[in-house]
């Protein structure tokens, strides 16, 4: 082919493409998440949960398109998500942040977000005030206070606990849990005798000494928060080893503690938890049948989706709202102002964005897990419907 | 008889300066104008250089081994962004020398006791004190913030006009200005007679007690310079980062910075910038694609460095000039 | 029981047996490093390829507990031979930065391989049904588990003691650490003599590395992250000793359990402030011989 005729091709490629061109945009959307080390799980649930929504649902983005950047985060430690941030909208020129699995993360990249004014769709990190700190952040996973604090009211009115102890590890979310369990325990009338912290969430310490001092102070319920996946799989464990529940003491916590990629190897001792969430895999709801087919099929029929991967379909959801409304030209004020008051028929049921506080309003289940020959389930024994955060309605310390 | 008057022309020569030795500078600045949408990362690599460069001092020059280096970094980190958390003070530069006094104040009280140890008691003993000064930090959470990082740091522009923006052009030009301010020091430093009997400390401590030097308190001195440098590198970090973590003290931290001057070659001053550039750089790269074959590359590089490459790129560069016919 | 005393038993319970396990791991580097002077941070890597080793055997190839763990330490121990050979060897006579930078080096090649071959997720052993569950000695009742490390452990102390103060070659093995020149000068061939202990001392922390699978958990950063506490016990017990290694473990055991129970929030200090004491008043560590 002659120079000419190449020349004349280009030409005629561009100028048919060039009308629909100028109609469709390409979104960037820096993904921070861990994608190493122990929590590598967690980024990878996520990542799977927001690129099925892409693959299920291409039209919900109108004729944009998403480009996905991912970076990881490595630790809980803050400095390396904030440098990934930095670079993100340097360097590559990102639109749009997501991601965001531990709080310290999220609360160091919060004034970035402010300073570039970019919006960040948060898919994990769960202290209950990281909300305001910034204008630009709306939060599709949950507080610590959205099971928390219900979990307190639970244990005291039904399941007769007077006395707990709590276990936590000594970080953002884990504080905010205690407290959150704290409040809404006593003012039902129970009392905490114990706080214990439990290390930190880099590395999974021997939960022996933490537990061994919880039986020992005898209480009715144990309500635990530690990260999910590792930490929790130990947790269970270390508890059954040391016969605790024969001991009396009812282990209670958020659904941190069971995510359903570990329950199956949790064996009997699961079956002693009673806990509080917004999502299990085996929820009996339409939307969640086809989310969880869909990942099967996906992923493998040996995996299974849980509320990480949720939050990663809902957040993606929302992305992609937020791009419709504004024909892929995407302001961190017009995101916003999208995704204020949007509604949405997630797998965990029906959720909504606070207008106010810019964070997720959601059921909460009761739920304790059952052998159902020989394959543990959830089942759900009580609903709190659409769960405002408690944290920030009832404007305690950092949240109001 | 022409190696003796070769000797004595070597010995005439050191300490002048090299028209190679601007070379650095002229590619920092070079870097400025080149890569301007890489410039935040350009400004961690100063400070780490500047870091990198403390330990030579101490390591390189005074042959004392520490594994807990990351401890006067830190603690610089801390001071600095203390400062503006807690006490409201932001102004950069008062700061920043206030990180460098503190560090190297700790550094003396702890160079004290430290030093009287040799051998492995004294690297464990760096050690030990390093990771117990993280214990400390997380333990002092009111103070530091703890696990959460320490948030609240809000430094003021410099010189009220150069502020801390997203793509770090000020902060470059700043951390470049404090690095070539400090390699001055250090030069001087090491080309004056203290230096000379670092040397002889570092190669033969036996006979250095024998001559009558007082070995100690040689050792104690150009430690606590290397604590106040390192305390300043951490100050820089605290100010460009406005976030400091637990990091900033952990054996990490302390194991990566003697990697990078051991890489560029030690006792060379320019091993600290041509190791800490070539890791970050290749890190920054790498790591990215694959953290875990990153990490497996770092361990094969050191075990062949120790193995064959002793003197790391500076004993290379070394080699192919003594080649060539060149005098380094 | 009194409040006091159920805590004081459940903190030397749990201390102990995490103790023992530390002493296998460290046993094997005090050793080593009292005969060849040799600082090497590497050890724990041997401990975690051990581990790994086991998680192999058992879910990849069905072998039982037990004696997957015997084989996994002499599979380790056999193949730390070459690695002595090759890498260890030529550095002996080297300064100690260039043996602390080998064996980092070293580390940093464990922690990156095993995660590229294992992935990053701590591994699952189950464990056979005889050792789970709960040993009821009427007044308190104990994990089965731990019981069993425990008894390894004390097995472990008790055979080496027997084989270097009652065997002849434990008697050339402590004549090599307290004067390498002298037992070479009267024949002993220490060359091979520290072949067979580096052997010796990566099989034993092959077994605590298995059975840490279960107290500490395994992952691929073992190696860093207990790091501190091998080189912690090898120097506060003194090189060298086996006595001061077993002293030792069980000293930072105790203080480590007794300081999660008792102080959570900040309990993992004392260690080091321990370790500093000792070592700012006897550098040599507790039963090693004076420089």
């Amino acid at each position: 082919m002659s120079i000419r005729k190449v020349v004349i091709s280009l030409a005629a490629a561009a100028a048919m493409l060039a009308p629909a061109a100028a109609l469709a945009k390409t979104v960037k959307v820096g993904v921070v998440l861990t994608f190493s080390g122990g929590a590598a799980q967690f980024g990878d649930l996520i990542e799977k949960g927001m690129k099925l929504y892409m693959k299920e649902h291409p039209q919900a983005f109108g004729d944009n398109k998403v480009e996905l950047i991912n970076r990881d985060s490595k630790n809980p430690g803050g400095a390396v998500a904030k440098t990934m941030v930095k670079e993100l909208i340097t360097r590559e020129g990102v639109q749009m942040l997501a991601g965001f699995v531990f709080s310290p993360n999220a609360m160091a990249s919060a004034p970035l977000a402010t300073q570039a004014k970019v919006p960040m769709i948060i898919m994990n990190a769960g202290t209950a005030w990281i909300t305001k700190l910034s204008p630009y952040i709306a939060r599709f996973s949950f507080s610590m206070w959205h099971a928390a604090y219900p979990m307190g009211a639970y244990a005291h009115d039904k399941l007769g606990c007077k006395t707990a102890a709590v276990g936590y590890t000594d970080y953002p979310p884990g504080k905010d849990s205690l407290e959150a369990f704290k409040t809404g325990f006593e003012k039902a009338g129970g009392k905490v005798v114990d706080a214990v912290p439990m290390g930190g969430p880099r590395e999974v310490p021997d939960f022996t000494p933490f537990l061994q001092r919880v039986k020992d102070a005898k209480p009715d319920c144990f309500y635990v928060f530690v990260p999910s996946g590792n930490h929790a799989a130990a947790v269970v464990k270390t508890f059954g080893d040391l016969g605790m529940a024969a001991a009396g003491i009812k282990l209670i916590g958020p659904g941190d503690l069971v995510p359903d990629t570990e329950l199956q190897g949790m064996g009997t001792p699961a079956t002693a938890l009673t806990i509080m969430h917004n999502y299990a895999a085996d929820y009996d709801n339409p939307a969640n049948k086809a989310f969880v087919k869909a990942w099967k099929a996906a992923y493998g029929a040996s995996t299974t989706p849980d509320f990480m991967a949720v939050a990663g379909w809902d957040g993606m959801a929302a992305i992609a709202h937020a791009i419709k409304v504004q024909n892929g030209d995407v302001t961190a004020a017009g995101t916003m102002k999208a995704l204020e008051g949007w509604k949405f028929d997630s797998p965990r049921g029906p959720i909504m964005i606070d207008p106010k506080t810019r964070d997720i309003i959601q059921d909460e289940h009761v739920e304790k897990i059952v052998d159902d020959n020989g394959r543990l389930k959830v089942k759900v024994i009580d609903t709190i419907p659409q769960v405002k955060d408690p944290c920030k309605a009832l404007k305690i310390g950092k949240c109001g | 008889m022409n190696d003796a008057a070769d000797a004595i022309a070597a010995l005439g020569r050191r300490g002048r300066l090299h028209w190679a030795e601007a070379l650095p500078w002229f590619a920092g600045l070079a870097v400025f104008f080149v890569f301007p949408g890489y410039l935040a990362f350009g400004t961690q690599v100063l400070i780490s250089i500047l870091f990198a460069l403390s330990l030579d001092l101490i390591l390189g020059y005074a042959g004392i081994v520490t594994l807990g280096h990351a401890a006067y970094f830190g603690f610089g980190a801390y001071a600095a962004g203390m400062l503006s958390a807690h006490l409201g003070w932001n102004e950069p530069l008062s700061g920043l020398v206030f990180a460098g006094v503190v560090a190297g104040g700790f550094g003396f009280v702890t160079g004290l006791i430290l030093l009287r140890y040799h051998g492995l008691a004294l690297i464990m003993l760096t050690l030990a004190q390093a990771i117990m000064l993280q214990e400390f930090a997380n333990v002092a959470e009111g103070w530091t913030g703890g696990f959460d990082g320490l948030m609240g740091i809000n430094i003021s522009p410099i010189f009220g006009i150069f502020d801390n923006d997203l793509w770090g052009k000020h902060y470059y030009l700043y951390a470049l200005a404090v690095l070539f301010l400090c390699f001055i020091v250090v030069r001087l430093l090491t080309h004056s007679p203290l230096g000379a009997s670092l040397v002889g400390v570092r190669e033969n401590t036996q006979r250095m007690h024998a001559v009558g030097s007082p070995v100690y308190w040689r050792l104690v001195a150009v430690y606590t310079v290397g604590a106040t440098l390192a305390g300043i590198a951490g100050g820089l970090f605290a100010q460009s980062n406005s976030f400091v973590t637990l990091d900033v003290l952990s054996f990490a931290r302390s194991g990566t910075v003697l990697i990078m001057l051991v890489l560029g070659g030690t006792g060379r001053l320019y091993g600290a910038f041509l190791g800490t550039t070539v890791y970050m750089i290749i890190e920054d790269r790498l790591a990215k694609a694959s953290p875990d074959l990153w990490e497996l590359g770092v361990g094969i590089g050191l075990v062949l460095a120790v193995m064959f490459f002793r003197g790391g790129l500076m004993g290379l560069i070394d080699r192919l000039a003594a080649r060539s016919g060149a005098r380094p | 029981m009194g409040d006091v005393l159920v805590a004081t038993v459940s903190i030397a319970f749990d201390g102990f047996a995490y103790a023992m396990l530390l002493f296998m791991i460290s046993v094997g580097l005090s050793v080593t490093m009292g005969l060849m002077g040799f600082v090497n941070l590497a050890h724990g890597a041997f401990a975690m390829a051990g581990g790994y080793v086991l998680v192999s055997l058992m879910n990849s190839l069905g072998v039982p507990f037990l004696p997957a763990l015997v084989i996994a330490a002499i599979v380790v121990a056999v193949f730390s031979v070459p690695f002595e050979r090759v890498l260890y060897r030529p550095l002996y006579r080297a300064s100690e930065l260039e043996q602390v930078l080998l064996s980092i080096g070293l580390v940093y090649i464990a922690v990156g391989g095993i995660t590229y071959i294992y992935g990053p997720q701590p591994p699952h052993i189950a464990l056979p049904s005889f050792l789970e569950g709960m040993i009821d000695l009427g007044f308190k009742s104990f994990p089965a588990y731990r019981v069993f490390v425990i008894v390894i452990g004390l097995v472990t102390a008790l055979g080496l003691w027997l084989g270097l103060e009652r065997t002849i070659a434990g008697a050339r093995i402590r004549a090599a650490v307290d004067n390498r020149r002298m037992a070479q000068s009267v024949g002993i061939k220490v060359d091979r003599l520290f072949m067979l202990t580096f052997a010796l001392g990566s099989g034993l922390a092959a077994v605590g590395g298995g059975l840490a699978i279960n107290i500490l958990g395994l992952n691929p950063r073992f190696a860093f992250i207990y790091l501190v506490f091998f080189l912690i016990i090898v120097v506060v017990g003194g090189m060298g000793s086996v006595r001061g290694a077993f002293f030792a473990a069980i000293l930072l055991g105790i203080i480590d359990t007794g300081g999660k129970y008792l102080w959570p929030e900040g309990g993992a200090f004392f260690i080091y402030v321990v370790t500093m004491a000792i070592l700012l008043v006897r550098p040599q560590g507790l039963f090693g011989k004076p420089a």
